[in-house]
Order: structure tokens, then C-alpha cells, then sequence
């Protein structure tokens, strides 16, 4: 049947035919360590926001003054806030290790006809991240 | 192909987003959050004061820093997440409820950095 045929087909039926499909359990991402990685690596992305809405409150109550930010600084130190940031980091960090290490596979790179190896393009990523690294801590700490 | 491209005109330009807020996120948040979420409140580095703070984010550079730190990761956030609802947990039925919201959130968050930064003077 064409999918003309069955969309005509489906008309006349009061119920709309069950077709099969074979049914993928929610928890799929549970099966295979490479799955759950996908998962995780997906998932880095909710501890990113959630230090991005930290930023914006620190720069909230550092534009309220001195006591605004005070308040900032003690929830900063509350021990479960300082267990999220930990967890953040971790998270983090797994996101910039296979992300730079996908890049290779992004940019494809060739120069006088000879791609330039992998291990090239996803080193100079790990160089510029400590050294942009370096710079902001820099800035901040100078 | 073709025709589901034309159909979704915005995804290339929210994809582009969300690998620009990859990049930033891979690349400055690592150390952003070393510094202000362990090393400061763990004491390892003295906290930096109010004043001291203040002068820092008066910077014009470190206003484009915190700008770019928060609104493009954003976005990276909005297209994982939709994404990973999506496949992830298979809740489809909400599709555009939980598209609205990712990269609503975004927006907005993108919108409120704007508008912090620019009130400071």
C-alpha cells in the first residue's frame, strides 16, 4: 500500500488501525553505559543554566549594594549550595571533555591536501581552554 | 530532507545558537564555577568584596564576559534539554509546551543579563 492508499483507507474506519511498533521503554538510557553517557553529557547542560541563574543572582545583589551581596555570599556558603557547585563542576567539566573531544569529528581541517590529525584539533581546543582559563582567573584575582 | 527544512526555518539558527553556548560553556565555565561556587565559599581564595566585586563587573570587559557567560549557554540549555525531554524521556505529547518553554527561558534569561548589566553603570 502506498501511503496515499492509507491514509484513504484510514477514512473509513471508525478506529484508527493499531499498527506495530515495537515499544522503547522510557528508561532505554539505563541499558548501555555508552547510553547513560549520552544522557549525563545531555543533562551537563541543566548544571550550565543552573549556574548561569547563580551569575545573574550575583549580579543582581551586587547592583543592590553591599548588604544585597553579603546575602549572595552566605548562600554561597550554605554546604548544600557549595555540593551543587561541586556537582556543577563535575558536570562541567565532562561537558568540555567530550565536547572538545567531538570537535575533531566538526572541523575537518586539511592543509596542502593532508587532514590535520584529530589529536591536533582537539589538543589546541584543551590549550585554549587553559588558557582562556588562566586569563579569567587573572582578571578577576589581579 | 528538503522539505523539513523548510518547514523548520529556525533550527539551523537555534542550532548555531546552542554550539556558539557549547563552546562558551565548555570553555569559561570550568573555571567560573571553580571560582565562585568552591573556591571563594570554601575559603581556599579570600572572598572578594563588595566594593572590590563592584569595580570588577564596571569593566566594560567584564561586562561583555558575564554577558556572553549567560546567554548563549542558555541557549545551549534551551536545545539539550528540549532534546533530551524529547528522546530522553519520550514525552512527546508537550512538544511545544517544553520547546516554549527552553528557549522562552532563554530569551528571558538572555533579556534579564541585558538588562543587569546595562542598569550598572
Amino acid at each position: 500500500m502506498t501511503p496515499h492508499e492509507t491514509n484513504r483507507a484510514t477514512q473509513y474506519t471508525l478506529y484508527h488501525p493499531r499498527w506495530y511498533r515495537t515499544r522503547v521503554s522510557t528508561y532505554w538510557w539505563l541499558r548501555k553505559w555508552c547510553y547513560l553517557k549520552f544522557v549525563l553529557r545531555e543533562l551537563s547542560s541543566v548544571f550550565v543554566a543552573y549556574f548561569v541563574v547563580i551569575t545573574l543572582l550575583q549580579i543582581h545583589s551586587l547592583s543592590r549594594g553591599p548588604e544585597a551581596y553579603a546575602r549572595f555570599e552566605r548562600l554561597m556558603h550554605n554546604p548544600l549550595v557549595i555540593a551543587l557547585s561541586a556537582i556543577s563542576l563535575l558536570f562541567v567539566l565532562f561537558h568540555t571533555i567530550t565536547w572538545f573531544n567531538l570537535a575533531p569529528r566538526a572541523i575537518v581541517v586539511r592543509l596542502g591536501g593532508m587532514r590535520i590529525p584529530d589529536i591536533l584539533i582537539a589538543g589546541s581546543n584543551y590549550v585554549a581552554w587553559l588558557m582562556i582559563s588562566a586569563a579569567v582567573a587573572w582578571f578577576i584575582l589581579r | 530532507m528538503a522539505a523539513n527544512a523548510s518547514k523548520k526555518p529556525l533550527e539551523p539558527f537555534v542550532w548555531t545558537l546552542f554550539s556558539a553556548g557549547g563552546v562558551v560553556a565548555a570553555l569559561l565555565m570550568p573555571v567560573h564555577i571553580f571560582l565562585f561556587g568552591l573556591a571563594f565559599p570554601l575559603g581556599w581564595l579570600p572572598d572578594l568584596s563588595h566594593g572590590r566585586a563592584l569595580a570588577l563587573i564596571e569593566h566594560p570587559l567584564e561586562k561583555i564576559y558575564l554577558f556572553v557567560l549567560c546567554s548563549l549557554p542558555l541557549f545551549h540549555w534551551a536545545h539539550r534539554f528540549r532534546y533530551t525531554l524529547y528522546d530522553g524521556l519520550q514525552i512527546k505529547h508537550l512538544n511545544e509546551v517544553i520547546t516554549v518553554f527552553c528557549y522562552g527561558g532563554a530569551i528571558i534569561g538572555t533579556a534579564l543579563a541585558t538588562y543587569l548589566l546595562w542598569s550598572i553603570p
